[in-house]
């Protein structure tokens, strides 16, 4: 590992109170939860933080829950394999659970959290066009202003920012109930292991489309405009029309911002008429 | 810190951000554990952590404090993953194969071809072509059934939390690694306890 043992600082609070004392007393402070984004960079020796929180112990951030009305409720601290053995999330977001199988291998899956994901910010999460499409609210806490739910389309405010501050943690995200069908697709190098190069995540048959796409913009995109297009009869050309002028594909060494564009003009085609 | 090692309860002191790789490598001694790439792509660092396979390269040393660990070791040379490797050509230079087996002990007994892709795609590996690794893995239990009485077969783990962890704990080897053996055979990188010799007289 790059970065010197002896300069870390990690903090392991018992309950959720406790972390969010700490963290307003105490900090700055990185929380800590299955490590599969901050150990790479610890190795890289480019995380600039030094001092640690663990929350993988926080029985608060875990569990996958329904709610009142037909919703759904998934720890922060939920990784991807408790995600695709939960056979709720199967029922109610089905496209949640195609995701997560896609996420690294099965060493990933059984640490990464979805919370992790979402809290990272790259625009390349494959779990982020999934809770954009899904009206997702992310649950944020923290022990100066208690609980407070941000629409997750709000949360993400660019490349790796988010409106998440150093004293909060994300304990959850809740999820209305979804109708329509569901429908997710990673384009990668190869199925596992491998960073999204596209990533689409999308719903129809329900009262409006909806569509969200990763990787193709500074933070994922949810297409209102295209969505709106189709929703009011727009023929899929005329829709993928939109679509392009809703996302900002960058050249970066995994792909071309060129390649990106017809990926996604091919995803929305395909999601929206079947092959 | 405490927490369990290959079924033994055991106290370690290391920096809780300490990599659960290093402290396995170093303080424990126990080198059957590789480190391919330090970032998680490659799971030669695979160990199960109460029965899930995790890449030891990204576990904070803090995150298995009161954990059931299992390191190739802790097969004791005789699961019938190990013998198979050997038999079937599935470790070359034997890199990754302390992970790959242990990825597949997570799978259970008799995994589907399908089961083994899914299972084994977060394990590398540069010597093989995966071919003979997953005719290792698919060939482990028939092997059991041919060539050797059931009751000599060390227990298996299930793949679950409720039973994996623990199935070794109790198995016939699962006791054996002591953690201040260093020095201890087959623990220097030849073929992962798998059998190195006999790898490749299957003939790929
Ligand atoms: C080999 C490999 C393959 C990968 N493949 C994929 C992939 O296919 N798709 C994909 O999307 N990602 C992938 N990743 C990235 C990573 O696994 C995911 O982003 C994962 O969800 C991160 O979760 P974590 O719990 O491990 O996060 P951590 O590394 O623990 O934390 C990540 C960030 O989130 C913050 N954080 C974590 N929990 C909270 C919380 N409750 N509140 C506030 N902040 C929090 C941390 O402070 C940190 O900034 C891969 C990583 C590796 C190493
Ligand atoms: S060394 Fe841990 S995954 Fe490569
Ligand atoms: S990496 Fe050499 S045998 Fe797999």
């Amino acid at each position: 590992m790059k970065t010197a043992l002896g300069d870390l600082e990690l903090r392991q609070p018992r309950t959720l109170d406790e972390a969010l004392a700490m963290l307003r007393d105490d900090g700055p402070l990185l929380p800590l939860a299955g490590c599969t984004d901050v150990y790479v960079q610890l190795e890289f020796g480019v995380m600039p933080a030094r001092r640690f929180m663990d929350v993988s112990r926080l029985r608060e951030l875990r569990g996958i829950e329904r709610m009142d009305g037909g919703g759904l409720r998934i720890g922060a601290g939920a990784t991807y394999t408790e995600i695709v053995r939960a056979p709720l999330v199967a029922q109610r977001l089905p496209m949640l659970v195609a995701a997560s199988r896609e996420v690294g291998g099965v060493q990933i899956q059984n640490r990464g959290t979805l919370g992790g994901n979402v809290a990272n910010a790259s625009p390349a999460g494959d779990s982020l066009p999934v809770l954009a499409a899904a009206d997702a609210v992310v649950v944020l806490r923290s022990a100066a202003d208690g609980e407070r739910r941000v629409p997750f389309t709000a949360f993400h405010t660019g490349y790796r920012a988010s409106v998440l501050r150093p004293d909060e943690l994300i304990v959850a995200f809740e999820i209305p109930p979804v109708e329509g069908e569901q429908w997710f697709r990673k384009v990668g190098t190869r199925a596992a292991q491998a960073i999204s190069k596209v990533v689409f995540a999308g719903v129809k048959g329900g009262p409006r489309p909806r569509i969200a796409i990763g990787s193709v913009a500074p933070t994922v995109v949810r297409a209102f405009r295209t969505e709106e297009a189709l929703a009011s009869g727009a023929s899929i050309e005329e829709a993928q029309q939109v679509f392009g002028e809703e996302i900002r594909p960058i050249d970066d060494i995994r792909s071309t911002a060129e390649y990106r564009r017809r990926v996604a003009a091919n995803l929305l085609r395909r999601w929206w008429v079947g092959q | 810190m405490r927490f369990e090692l290959n079924g033994q309860e055991v106290e370690v002191d290391a920096h809780p951000m300490r990599r659960l790789l290093d402290v396995l490598r170093v303080e424990c001694g126990l080198t059957g554990t590789k480190e391919g790439c330090g970032e998680g792509e490659c799971g030669a660092c695979t160990v199960l952590v109460d029965g899930e396979p995790v890449c030891s390269c990204l576990v904070p040393f803090a995150q298995a404090g009161g954990t059931s660990v299992v390191t190739i070791e802790g097969l004791g040379g005789k699961h019938p993953l190990q013998r198979a490797f050997g038999d079937h050509g599935g470790a070359q230079c034997g890199i990754c194969t302390p992970g790959m087996i242990l990825a597949a002990v997570a799978l259970g007994p008799n995994p589907t071809l399908e089961q083994v892709r899914v299972g084994l795609a977060g394990n590398l590996c540069r010597c093989t072509g995966y071919e003979a690794i997953y005719r290792s893995v698919l060939g482990a239990y028939e092997a059991v059934d041919d060539r050797r009485p059931a009751a000599e077969a060390p227990a298996v783990g299930g793949g679950s939390k409720a039973d994996g962890g623990a199935a070794f704990g109790t198995g016939a080897d699962g006791g054996r690694s002591d953690v201040a053996g260093a020095g201890r055979s087959r623990s220097n990188g030849s073929g992962a306890d798998a059998g190195a010799g006999s790898a490749g007289k299957a003939g790929l």
